[in-house]
């Protein structure tokens, strides 16, 4: 079972969730899919066992065998690769690496090779096997990397996902596959603002839902009438505690800084289950 | 005309609070909401839309299932798994590449323009306001951050303003490198947490890459003062200006919650002070550029 832990605002409590609900069911795998800024690796004690570079194919133009008929340029819809005169210009930071130029060239003159964008770390902790992506600093395009992490996933047992902030490209290649999407969001007007852009975008992805609210006595109960009134079920409410937040602020999951909320992480978990 | 981007690499430190209220102190400017993909700057500011256009960003393919003959050209050329066993395209997964396009031996298919979002520009409370609503499930947000940061420009141009207030989005990828792209100054504000200085060190590392210079402040600091400090002192080592340290109160979303700026539900509180606090270097590091 694939269960994604997503939000639409950023700073609400996804790796929170995720990484107290991983360390609760023991046995699991958590992927850090916020490769722009991934933090969970920070509350989590890890044995990292294996690290590699993550690249994307782009074009490299063999001059010899180019004839300058400007098909490669004619085809890239991302304006990656330019003929001019007698020569060929490549903007690897704008490819896509989906290979267009490189098959439809009909010299046979361009081949693709690997540009790095990020980092892919495999690790361990407490029976939980780790997986998180780093970007390079610059880099503008995630989707691959996130892509990346996914796939060197198992498929078997439980999969915990920590999604990106947002509702765009990175967060639907991190949540498309999940069996199950928590929503972690606050009961505040940013927060259901953006709780109701995820769901608008999960409802488009046909990925069943529920609602997990942090600081839940702060704000108002908009969060919580808006929920009740579309029929989302909430899952999970986080009050408030500045013992919490200095915790997190140190680094220390909160199943650490107060055990007795594994067990209503674990209630989390059996309702998800309940669910799927 | 100066562009200052407030951004913040971690999300939910409190970025568009902070531009809410820059928005209300600055005397003459554009505010201009490039957090496209969960913009909120609208809760507070309240535009009322004097224009709205429809954002095309890409294209997306399409297969005429009239000509299509099943041969699989597409699917094996395609690398983004968007073609189905039975040769339908699923949209939310095409890239717009128009590989599959050019390989198909029948035409059988289009690209098609792809409705990705609409922007507007709003008169609000505190002056002009370019935002913008990305299509659900759509890419191209740096795309479409790029034309609200340019129209935004545009109208501090034609009407000789002083400041282009960019709300910016939360990471470092595509959409934020797009809203810090030609912008004089970056704001970032961050929170006193292991999390905060981990993703403040690598944001620092993207305006640093593209030259920009970086003025850094942090929210909730009393929340972890260790933190707090750790970041000004790591502020020092990078060059960026450590601006400020604002307190934790929860003053800041109860003024959320009524739609104002802090800066004008609690004007005297010490949030607010801190945040005039913070504005007046901002404003005066960016007179200097």
């Amino acid at each position: 079972m694939i269960i994604s832990i997503a939000s639409g605002k950023g700073g609400t409590g996804k790796t929170t969730v995720a990484t107290n609900l991983a360390l609760s069911i023991g046995k699991c795998q958590l992927l850090d899919c916020d490769v722009e800024e991934p933090n969970a690796h920070i509350f989590l004690k890890l044995q990292m066992m294996e690290s590699r570079s993550v690249g994307l194919p782009v074009p490299q133009v063999d001059l010899e065998k180019c004839t300058y008929c400007g098909k490669c340029a004619e085809v890239c819809q991302f304006s990656a690769i330019a003929v001019i005169k007698k020569n060929v210009l490549t903007f690897p930071e704008l490819c896509h690496g989906c290979g267009a130029c490189s098959l439809l060239c009909p010299a046979d003159a361009i081949k693709e090779v690997d540009r790095k964008i990020g980092t892919l770390e495999i690790g361990q902790s407490d029976g939980i096997r780790f997986i998180h992506g780093i970007l390079e600093i610059s880099e503008a395009m995630s989707p691959p990397l996130i892509r990346a992490v996914k796939e060197a996933a198992h498929n078997n047992g439980t999969t915990i996902v920590d999604v990106p902030p947002g509702t765009s490209c990175p967060v639907i290649e991190a949540v498309r596959g999940s069996d199950f999407c928590l929503l972690v969001t606050e009961p505040t007007p940013f927060g259901l603002n953006d709780l109701i852009l995820a769901v608008e975008m999960l409802r488009i992805l046909k990925i069943p839902f529920g609602v997990a609210i942090n600081r839940s006595d702060v704000g108002d109960d908009k969060v919580d009438d808006y929920c009740h009134r579309e029929d989302i079920p909430i899952l999970m409410k986080i009050p408030m505690d500045r013992d919490l937040a200095v915790a997190y602020s140190n680094g220390i999951p909160l199943v650490v800084a107060k055990p007795e909320w594994k067990a209503k992480f674990m209630e989390l978990f059996d309702a998800i289950d309940r669910m799927v | 005309m100066k562009s200052i981007t407030v951004i913040s690499g971690k999300g939910g430190t409190g970025k568009t609070i902070l531009t809410a209220s820059f928005a209300a102190l600055a005397k003459s400017k554009v505010m201009a909401d490039c957090d496209v993909d969960a913009a909120d700057l609208h809760l507070i500011l309240k535009p009322e839309i004097e224009r709205e256009e429809v954002f095309e960003g890409g294209k997306a393919a399409w297969i005429d299932r009239d000509k299509c003959v099943k041969c699989g050209e597409c699917t094996a050329a395609c690398r983004y798994d968007a073609i189905s066993d039975d040769f339908v395209i699923d949209p939310i997964s095409c890239e717009g590449c128009a590989l599959c396009y050019n390989v198909c031996p029948a035409n059988a298919i289009e690209m098609k323009p792809s409705r990705q979002g609409r922007w507007y520009v709003s008169k609000t409370r505190f002056g002009p306001m370019v935002h913008a609503k990305l299509g659900i499930a759509e890419e191209n947000s740096g795309k479409l951050v790029a034309l609200v940061r340019q129209q935004a420009k545009l109208i501090a141009e034609r009407d000789n303003l002083e400041y282009v207030i960019v709300d910016g989005p939360p990471g470092i990828g595509c959409p934020v490198i797009s809203s810090i792209t030609g912008t004089d100054l970056a704001l970032v504000v961050t929170e006193p947490t292991v999390s905060g200085l981990h993703d403040l060190q690598r944001v620092i590392g993207l305006t640093n890459h593209f030259g920009i210079g970086s003025l850094v402040c942090v929210n909730k600091y009393d929340l972890n003062i260790r933190f707090t400090d750790q970041i000004e002192s790591y502020c020092r080592s990078v060059g960026a200006e450590f601006v400020g340290r604002i307190p934790f109160d929860t003053i800041v979303t109860e003024a959320m919650v009524n739609g104002k700026a802090v800066v004008e539900y609690n004007e005297y509180g010490r949030v607010s002070e801190e945040i005039r606090r913070i504005w007046r270097q901002v404003d005066s590091r960016a007179k200097r550029i």
